[in-house]
């Protein structure tokens, strides 16, 4: 296959499309008024429990983040 | 050589017809009939049972395409927490594809164009509503109903300018101060991000 036309920045640095547009919708979101802005941080909080494993078993019962932007910016 | 011509003459014929049986048409052109052969043999087989259905049975059949250009555009906006614009008739849509801003009228040639940070405009008779949209997609079918779907889509009152303003000042800064592709590439969204919404604001 022919190689495609110039690819985007983000692509050409290694990121895919879907954290592309995720760091946009959180930048926007950041710069939202204040009654929006605390609707949208709370429509998007993700409750996530994260183990780590050994010997088949988890180590510890899991310990429970919530983010509501999982991105450093 | 020409003993075995005739031969792979038939044969390239016979592949060539048992493959065009076999090509298949564009989906809107497929008839929607079933196939008649096959629900005969399968009657032979297994006679009490009903012939398997085909997912395309279950499907509605696509709207055709109105041989004359409708006169409103229906678009149907989507973010994936809400229906913004739900089978809305408009006049036109202009939306911000990274080709540049987009006007969509009924009959548009049908096209898919990612979208980039920018403003989408729903133009109603005098009525227009406009929303900043931080990335997403629009297909417009030729049937004139165009599906835009966004990640985030918010009034441009929304918006607050200081908080645009120093996320602008802020990336600026550590675009230029960026060292990474990954660092450059996320310094650089940012800037054109709040660049974006700056030109909404005041634009």
């Amino acid at each position: 296959m022919a190689s495609s036309a110039a690819v985007p920045f983000w692509r050409a640095a290694g990121m895919m499309y879907i954290t592309y547009s995720n760091i946009c919708a959180n930048l926007v979101r950041k710069c939202l008024r204040e009654p929006f802005k605390a609707e949208s941080m709370n429509r998007e909080k993700v409750h996530f429990s994260l183990s780590k494993w050994a010997d088949g078993k988890p180590e510890k019962p899991g310990f429970f983040f919530f983010f509501f932007t999982l991105l450093p910016v | 050589m020409l003993r075995q011509a005739s031969r792979l003459l038939s044969r390239s014929v016979t592949a060539a017809s048992s493959k065009s049986a076999t090509t298949r048409a564009f989906s809107t052109e497929l008839p929607s009939t079933i196939d008649s052969t096959f629900v005969e043999s399968w009657k032979k087989v297994a006679p009490n049972m009903d012939p398997p259905q085909t997912p395309s049975s279950f499907m509605k059949p696509r709207p055709s395409t109105a041989s004359s250009i409708p006169t409103k555009l229906t678009v149907n906006f989507v973010l994936p927490y809400a229906s913004e614009l739900s089978g809305k008739e408009v006049d036109m849509v202009i939306i911000p594809a990274t080709t540049g801003q987009m006007g969509v009228l009924p009959g548009h040639v049908p096209t898919i164009t990612e979208l980039k940070p920018g403003i989408m405009s729903v133009h109603e008779g005098t009525d227009i509503k406009k929303y900043f949209v931080s990335s997403g997609f629009a297909f417009l079918h030729a049937n004139s109903v165009a599906d835009i779907i966004a990640v985030e889509a918010v009034p441009l009152e929304n918006i607050d300018a200081s908080q645009v303003q120093k996320g602008l000042a802020e990336f600026t800064q550590k675009l230029a101060s960026a060292t990474t592709d990954l660092e450059k590439a996320e310094a650089q969204i940012g800037v054109e991000v709040h660049s974006a919404m700056n030109a909404a604001l005041t634009g």
